[in-house]
């Protein structure tokens, strides 16, 4: 099954990931890291020093020229017009039936300069779906030439001041500064999956591995640790943060996702407006809601939310929450069943399981909004 | 190169079985629980239900991955670990020790041999790159 598919895509860092003992897995196409040592040990990492991430198999895309606002403003449910130069904004691609294409992270670069940020797995849709005809502006896709390394944790600014040529600290969050760190030229954005302060370092994929060693090295004093995707997935679940494929996809609307605070109708015409408003103004029938499970029992992707033996949703992730320890997830529900406390079911291999519906984020996020 | 000790019997899906007199104390082996990283949850059947060699006993879940545990040897279930659901982290720490899940009163002695010998399970795993 595996021999008949295209290889393999790799980040910079793939040897320097096999060198450090990580597991590799295949994720979106890409050969990536799920774990080195242990997502629980990772994960608890990220969350009292800080722990250092490969993710240049994001993709990027940059726009640019008299054109670009208008061309963003016409795919994106958030209004870009709102945007300063070195300011960062969560949006959304949407189909104009309102289902998601992609999320993702759009940056101003410089006055008529974006750049956006989209999902490693969706990037040849995304290309496909930005560029396509008469949505005008000039699109550049630089993720192959661009790295991409995320430093989270309550260490994380500490130790990237350490290294870069400006200061840091004063970067607000869902900003970001163009500087040196260790020396590579690096967009320094203070953003993050994770629920932690820190910052998502974007570096030519040249000079990557100059980047992570210097990282590795300076913040062996915090307890840096490498960290893989095993422990990105767990870190974000707890923050309640959609992950595209799983949580979010072309059959889920932003309203029901609770993501309508990315959509914008008064900035103008874009793709899924129409459909997007006629559900607003319906109301949602299902909702996108997090759940704390009674016992230690793990729902998974795809497994059915039951209420009284009747299925009412579907488990869109779930895991073992190392901060908590205890199991959590996430999944659409029946709208009247979405709020905080509700008991529900999960139907895992035949039997159900008790749950309940739990106020999210499940942690605290420790970002840092300055 | 993942622990294999020489007085243990081995199932291709990473089962190990011991003999003790006509029954067999039954985990998983050093290269599953690698393999699947951080067991999080251990479901076991009750004392007293029966198994079939090769058919599923119960599911081991790791933060990532939810694995089918096979039985062995066919018999029934005298034994279960008790303390696997509450401390699930030692089939990680001690798969061959404190990390037993189940051990089976054995209806077939004769399907002992047909279990791998730990020679026969060090090629099957480095053949799976390790």
């Amino acid at each position: 099954m595996t021999d008949t598919q295209v290889p393999l895509k790799r980040t910079p860092l793939r040897d320097v990931h096999a060198a450090a003992g990580a597991k590799m897995v295949p994720f979106g196409g890409w050969d990536m890291p799920v774990q080195y040592t242990g997502i629980i040990e990772e994960h608890r990492c990220v969350r009292s020093a800080v722990g250092l991430f490969d993710i240049s198999h994001m993709g990027e895309f940059e726009v640019r020229g008299p054109g670009a606002l208008a061309a963003i403003q016409t795919i994106t449910t958030n209004d870009a017009s709102t945007l300063a130069v070195g300011q960062v904004q969560y949006s959304l691609l949407c189909y104009p039936e309102g289902g998601i294409v992609d999320d993702l992270t759009l940056y101003r670069l410089a006055e008529d300069h974006y750049m956006l940020t989209v999902n490693a797995s969706n990037i040849d849709k995304d290309w496909a779906w930005v560029t396509e005809g008469g949505r005008g502006g000039g699109w550049t896709n630089v993720s192959a030439e661009t790295g991409l390394l995320a430093v989270q944790g309550p260490k994380a600014e500490a130790l990237v001041q350490r290294l870069a040529d400006r200061d840091v600290t004063r970067v607000p969050y869902y900003h970001f500064a163009q500087g040196a760190v260790a020396g590579v030229p690096c967009l320094i954005s203070r953003t993050g999956y994770t629920g932690e302060d820190g910052f998502e370092l974007y570096a030519p994929a040249a000079q990557l591995e100059t980047l992570w060693h210097a990282l590795m090295d300076a913040g062996k004093r915090d307890g840096i640790q490498p960290i893989g995707l095993g422990a990105r997935d767990t870190l974000r679940l707890e923050m309640k943060f959609a992950l595209s494929g799983n949580d979010i996809d072309e059959t889920t609307n932003p309203l029901e996702a609770g993501l309508g605070w990315v959509v914008k109708p008064a900035k103008g015409e874009f793709v899924g407006r129409k459909a997007i408003e006629t559900m607003r103004a319906a109301g949602v029938t299902r909702k996108l809601v997090g759940f704390e499970m009674a016992e230690r029992a793990v729902a998974r992707h795809g497994y059915r939310l039951l209420k009284a033996g009747d299925p009412v949703g579907v488990v869109t992730s779930g895991s073992f929450s190392p901060s908590l320890e205890r199991c959590i997830g996430m999944g659409y529900v029946r709208a009247d069943l979405a709020p905080v406390g509700a008991e529900l079911d999960v139907d895992i291999r035949g039997q159900a399981h008790r749950t309940r519906v739990a106020k999210t984020p499940f942690v605290p996020s420790h970002a840092k909004k300055i | 190169m993942a622990n294999v000790p020489a007085d243990l019997r081995y199932t291709k899906e990473h089962e190990w079985a011991k003999l003790e007199g006509d029954k067999a104390r039954v985990g998983i082996t050093a290269f599953a629980q690698e393999q699947l990283g951080d067991v999080v949850f251990v479901e076991l059947p009750k004392v007293g239900a029966k198994v079939t060699a090769m058919k599923t006993f119960g599911v081991v879940e790791s933060v990532k991955a939810v694995s089918d545990l096979f039985a062995p040897l066919s018999g029934e279930v005298v034994e279960i670990n008790v303390e696997l659901p509450k401390k699930p982290e030692v089939v990680n720490a001690d798969p061959y020790g404190k990390g037993w899940m189940i051990v089976i009163k054995l209806a077939s002695a004769k399907e002992w041999d047909g279990l791998m010998p730990a020679g026969d399970y060090e090629k099957l795993i480095a053949a799976a790159g390790h």
